[in-house]
């Protein structure tokens, strides 16, 4: 039997990603430009060490540059040449690291920056068709949470974005919980043991009286959580 | 097969045992075949509210080890032929129970009787969520007052979250018994009404229990007090609550304040 094992199919994510690379320029005569970064090298020992170089030979005469001799010499000072760049230049034989194109260049701010690019979070909603029981922890760090039964005393909300709860609210609810201050809380009926915006809260005893066991929403205003009847 | 149900509240002395013997010994008395199975280890009640605690031999713990087998530790209770006893061990822990251990014991008791209570321990750990584990039913004993109401809450969280039902996209059937209800004390706002309960916990209700003497003096004697005092508005409650598990569609009265009334009449204030 010569059947062949069934191929899972399973899709391939690509993912356009960008990274900031440190381009060195090589100038001619190539002896002098190697000897001034020896010097530097000397001065700050490890400077290339693990960072991603790229060589730029744009400054020289491609049909005379020895490419391959320059990689070599670089490799001895143990700087890893990731890419080529070079405008003259159609294809590099395969031993030698690939040519780049398109490069920008960039100014660097903070290091940080570089190591974890920030991707900002999807944001989307959390519906809940029924009710939080007491001891439930809803945690939905990007975005609104919708409820459509009731909250129970001793359940809590923790919601990136705002939460709104079409039965009774009883148990504690933080909207905006990733350092949004724009998120509001609102309820059809406020029984809540705490009501928190950012970070900012109020506890049921600091509630106006008047505001219990009715429709409210809750919001920040000027670093106070402020608890306002809807109708 | 029979029906598996669990009586459970959360909190502690609500009246779980009190429950399980009068709705168990209620169908037993309408011709079901009912077993009772303590499953509070380390600290058995269900033996002495059914008055068979000089009859136990070998406990739940036991089967489950399988040093004994299901029909040597099975107790038949001597008023009802029908109704039997499945003790738990008051030596051991509730460690002693495995959920592979109690699914067997369960399934093999659904084989024989037509309903399995499982009396259920307090509190939310191993024991409880053993006892709730393989449910068909469960009936959720409530007090009307806010600590009780809230721990139900809790304990309905976990039997739509932990039950074997609700892991395989099914729900257990969810009752409310409301037990020692004080007609007079809700009047004068010193206890939650039924109707805050039952908006709190949005489950159906299974029946409100009075609270009364009888009960105490029916579990003190060792006789559930559908049994002992069929009268007895509490077991009347009893009775009709383990009608409606049986799916009949009776409306729950509100108890009234008997004694109130008749203070009433006579011009006396309640103390």
């Amino acid at each position: 039997m010569n059947a062949l094992a069934p191929v899972e199919k399973k899709s391939i994510r690509f993912r356009a990603r960008s990274f900031v690379a440190f381009a060195l320029v090589a100038k001619v005569p190539l002896d002098e430009w190697l000897d001034e970064l020896d010097c530097w090298i000397a001065n700050s020992p490890g400077f290339f060490s693990g960072r991603p170089v790229v060589l730029d030979l744009n400054l020289l005469d491609p049909a005379q540059a020895d490419i391959a001799g320059i990689v070599a010499e670089l490799a001895k000072r143990s700087i890893r040449v990731y890419a080529i760049e070079a405008a003259g230049i159609e294809s590099l034989p395969s031993e030698l690291p690939p040519l780049l194109a398109g490069a920008k260049s960039t100014t660097i701010e903070e290091q940080q920056a570089i190591e974890r690019p920030r991707e900002p979070p999807v944001p989307d909603t959390l519906i809940i068709d029924a009710a939080i029981r007491s001891g439930q922890s809803v945690f939905h760090p990007n975005g609104d949470v919708v409820v459509l039964g009731s909250v129970g005393s001793g359940s809590e909300i923790i919601a990136g974005g705002s939460i709104h709860v079409y039965g009774a609210l009883r148990g504690r609810a933080f909207a905006g919980a990733a350092g949004n201050g724009a998120a509001r809380i609102f309820c059809k009926r406020n029984e809540a043991e705490l009501l928190a915006v950012d970070g900012w809260y109020r506890t049921a005893e600091d509630m106006d009286p008047s505001s219990r066991g009715r429709a409210v929403q809750a919001f920040l205003e000027d670093g106070v959580i402020r608890v306002l009847a809807l109708n | 097969m029979g029906k598996v149900v669990v009586v459970t509240s959360g909190k502690g002395g609500v009246g779980k045992t009190t429950s399980t013997a009068a709705l168990g010994s209620a169908l037993a008395q309408a011709g079901k075949r009912v077993a009772l199975v303590d499953f509070d280890v380390g600290l058995r009640n269900l033996d002495l509210v059914m008055g068979a605690e000089r009859r136990v031999v070998f406990d739940l713990v036991n089967v489950i080890q399988g040093m004994a087998k299901l029909s040597q530790a099975l107790i038949r209770d001597k008023r009802l032929p029908n109704l039997y006893l499945l003790p738990a061990s008051q030596t051991r822990d509730k460690d002693a129970l495995t959920e592979d251990g109690v699914s067997r014991v369960i399934g093999a008791l659904k084989e024989k009787f037509d309903y399995v209570f499982c009396d259920s321990p307090a509190g939310i750990e191993r024991g409880a969520q053993l006892a709730m584990r393989f449910a068909d039913d469960a009936v959720v004993v409530t007090n009307p007052e806010v600590s009780s109401v809230r721990d139900s809450d809790r304990i309905i969280g976990l039997l739509d979250a932990r039950t074997l039902k609700a892991e395989h996209g099914e729900r257990v059937n969810k009752h409310v018994l409301v037990t020692r209800f004080d007609p007079a004390r809700a009047a004068r706002g010193e206890m939650l009404s039924i109707d805050d309960v039952l908006e709190i916990l949005s489950t159906p209700l299974l029946g409100i229990v009075p609270e009364s003497q009888g009960v105490l003096r029916a579990s003190n004697l060792g006789s559930p007090v559908t049994i002992s005092e069929p009268s007895n508005p509490a077991a009347r409650a009893y009775s009709e609550a383990a009608r409606r598990l049986e799916g009949e569609d009776l409306p729950v009265a509100l108890p009234v304040d008997r004694r109130g009334l008749f203070d009433r009449l006579l011009g006396r204030r309640a103390a």
